[in-house]
């Protein structure tokens, strides 16, 4: 059976249920919580601050450094703390996803340091520590051209779908499912960040980057009332 | 930036009067605040702030082989991470000392109160049993993360449902929750860490207070709520400082009080 | 319900806007871009996270939060944190660290340099010199030099103007109000000196309530009732731990 209703009663184009605070952390110079859903990912910023051991500096620009981790009762199957081949990954990706709107330029041999946690997880875990980074990022005051919004767009059977979780993520029927993260600019909508897990073809493809660009936009403006929200 | 020697002297001087800097006295406990269901994929969880500290704690039950020494009793196993996000000071890697040795410190404590009904974990003696996890994290950190942690495994084991076990194939559905508690019993276990300042005495420490410190002791207690007496399970001291005999003493009496504190305030969380 | 939103209204009125990096601020050829934005085109263009300030054509964004980034001129207090043959490495609560060269000691400085200053000793320095290398200090000045006594508080270095007030009326009021000497480094590092411990914390506490309220309008009489109301003790009552 084509999957032509989302299971959960949510539109084609919708997200779940979103929301964003920022300056949850006390001790971080910013830091912000993203959900989506049951998905919650908190991230805080350190820095620019100086970077040890000095070898590793750069005298032309700072470094990012990004830190993606899931608290290990996030799921359902225990995940063992710390550094995963998995996290790693994601930890890069995200850090060229930032890297994209973060004037490093500014800050010469220093570093800036993003860790994002997954408290909870139900898919879309990267999208939403990305989302959190952004606007942690910018509450710590650092120089950004832009933010930067993510959404995961899935083409379940035949169907694409805004804000993938993991329900739906598992659907085995007829194509079954493709999982496409995406991050975009927020103010030009280029893309720093793009993953594909399954099949699909080229139109879908160019589709579903489009339907996904549209999603941010609500996204970013969750990001907006969260940073405004905090500022007054 | 760290503590400076004007914040060290001063948090000394002040003490002298049993005075501290943001006002409490030596004894105080900053405010305690409770949350449970922070996270619904585990079987419990909990968020425990006291004053700016904040920690969280999960459990996850998972069916493995029990120990020789111990056929018929499930087993448990408690780890912390000092997560760079919750501080400057903690960086990104394995686990160090300090977060080992808290986790241990809460793990015994937990273990000897016999809070866990272990034996009731056992499935198939000397073959299967349920292992109780219990992972902590470090949200925010301005000290007394001993006590804070402790008292998030406890609030999240009493929040805790058992998991669905498939006799079949002997494995745990993961993400199926039943209406089953775990067993625990009534002697709820609490630390109570003291810091050493000059030579005074104090509980519940922040970050500036710990760092003007060179000696520390946590106490793990219990009782049984019937009237029974207070036994101390547990016991660490920490920190290259001593401490008297005298000192000990004083300590005792000063952790028994503050044990009947928190148990009157963790009381009746669900 | 309806007078909430009243108020919100007319706390709407006195704030300035807020502005998110990538925001367009103002369209218009008139209008020129000032620290924190930047031309797009037609547009003023936030490259942070701040406040807009608007004067005549000059657009720009105040910051609220962030690390402190020194500027020459910049009277900060700073901790030692590591000692050399040439001088003393200082923690400004910056990106960089900073130096203090022996030759920028208003004294004769002989032998070993730690019997001067040591490693966790509090300094009110001026910065001299920013570089992509580092940052240099100075002591040589009046109202510079070791802290002695006190304590030592850190607040948000974007919220130091507020603090000192209007030609330094706010710290003023606090200092009257506590008796207590206080310097605010630009840093965000603030140094109170009073008789009392009490009078020390007090003082903190009416620095931390101004940081917490900057954008109220009329901050000055809010703070004068805040020292007429606020009982002693009101400390004790914050942290008795009770729900």
């Amino acid at each position: 059976m084509a999957y032509t209703k989302r299971y959960d009663g949510r539109k084609f184009d919708e997200t779940r249920k979103m929301e964003a605070k920022v300056g949850i952390i006390k001790n971080a110079n910013g830091s912000a919580m993203f959900r989506f859903g049951d998905t919650i990912a908190i991230a805080s910023v350190y820095g620019p601050r100086p970077l040890h051991p000095q070898h590793l500096q750069n005298p032309q620009k700072g470094i990012l450094r990004c830190n993606y981790d899931m608290i290990s009762f996030s799921v359902g199957e225990r995940i063992r703390p710390g550094p995963s081949r998995r996290s790693q990954e994601i930890s890069k990706i995200t850090e060229w996803a930032l890297s994209s709107v973060v004037d490093l330029d500014a800050y010469p041999n220093t570093v800036v340091d993003v860790h994002i946690e997954i408290l909870q997880a139900n898919a879309s875990t990267r999208c939403a520590g990305i989302n959190a980074a952004a606007i942690a990022l910018a509450q710590a005051g650092i120089s950004m051209k832009e933010l930067v919004t993510s959404v995961s767009i899935g083409k379940i059977d035949k169907t694409l779908v805004v804000d993938v979780d993991k329900t739906e993520e598992d659907y085995e029927e007829g194509e079954g499912a493709t999982d496409i993260a995406m991050s975009f600019k927020s103010a030009s909508g280029e893309l720093s960040h793009l993953q594909l897990d399954g099949k699909i073809k080229e139109d879908e493809l160019r589709e579903a980057i489009k339907v996904g660009r549209d999603a941010c936009k609500k996204i970013y403006e969750v990001q907006k009332k969260a940073l405004k929200d905090m500022g007054e | 930036m760290e503590i400076s020697n004007i914040n060290k002297k001063k948090i000394r001087e002040s003490l002298k009067e049993d005075k501290r800097l943001d006002g409490r006295k030596p004894e105080d406990f900053r405010k305690i605040e409770i949350e449970t269901g922070i996270s619904k994929n585990a079987e419990g969880s909990a968020r425990v702030k006291i004053g700016d500290t904040e920690v969280i704690a999960g459990i996850k039950v998972d069916v493995s082989e029990p120990y020789p020494d111990h056929e018929d009793e499930g087993t448990m196993i408690t780890t912390l991470e000092l997560l760079p996000l919750s501080s400057s000071r903690f960086e990104y890697g394995p686990p160090r000392i300090e977060a080992i040795e808290i986790a241990r410190i809460i793990d015994r404590v937990i273990r000897e109160s016999g809070f866990i009904d272990f034996k009731k974990l056992c499935i198939k003696k000397g073959e299967k049993v349920y292992t109780v996890l219990i992972d902590l994290y470090t949200l925010n950190d301005d000290g007394n993360l001993i006590d804070a942690g402790c008292i998030a495994a406890v609030e999240a084991l009493k929040s805790a449902k058992m998991p669905k076990y498939d006799e079949k194939t002997e494995k745990i559905k993961f993400g199926e929750f039943s209406s089953k508690s775990l067993p625990l019993n009534e002697r709820v276990p609490v630390t109570i860490t003291s810091y050493k300042i000059g030579d005074k005495i104090v509980v519940d420490t922040t970050r500036e207070e710990e760092d003007s410190s060179t000696s520390r002791i946590s106490f793990g207690l219990t009782d049984s709520k019937k009237g029974d007496d207070i036994i101390i399970s547990s016991l660490q001291k920490g920190g290259e400082g001593t401490f008297t005999q005298e000192e000990i003493s004083k300590i005792i009496d000063l952790t028994v009080r503050k044990f009947k504190d928190i148990q009157k305030e963790t009381e009746g969380v669900e | 319900m309806i007078s909430e939103k009243k108020q919100t209204e007319e706390k709407e009125k006195k704030v300035r806007e807020i502005a998110v990096p990538g925001e367009t601020i103002v369209s218009g050829k008139d209008y020129l871009p000032g620290d924190g934005t930047r031309r797009e085109g037609e547009n003023i263009v936030a490259n942070k996270f701040g406040l807009v300030d608007i004067s005549g054509r000059l657009i720009k964004l105040i910051p609220l939060s962030g690390v402190y980034m020194p500027r020459m001129g910049n009277v900060v207090i700073g901790r030692i944190e590591n000692i050399t043959f040439k001088g003393w490495i200082m923690d400004i609560n910056a990106p960089y660290s900073a130096f203090l060269q022996v030759a920028e000691c208003p004294r004769f400085i002989k032998g070993d340099l730690k019997d001067y200053y040591n490693i966790g000793d509090m300094l009110s320095c001026e910065v001299i010199s920013v570089k992509n290398s580092g940052i240099d200090l100075t002591i040589k000045g009046r109202g510079l030099g070791k802290l002695e006594g006190g304590i030592i508080t850190k607040i948000n270095s974007n919220k130091v103007p507020r603090v000192i007030g209007r030609e330094g009326s706010m710290i003023k009021l606090i200092k009257e109000n506590t008796k207590c000497n206080i310097v605010v480094g630009q840093n965000g590092i603030v140094w109170i000196s009073g008789d009392k411990v009490e009078d020390e914390i007090k003082a903190r506490e009416a620095i931390e309530f101004v940081v917490g309220k900057s954008f109220i309008d009329g901050l000055t009489e809010k703070v004068k009732e805040w020292f007429e109301n606020k009982p002693l003790k009101k400390i004790v009552k914050k942290t008795e731990g009770k729900k």
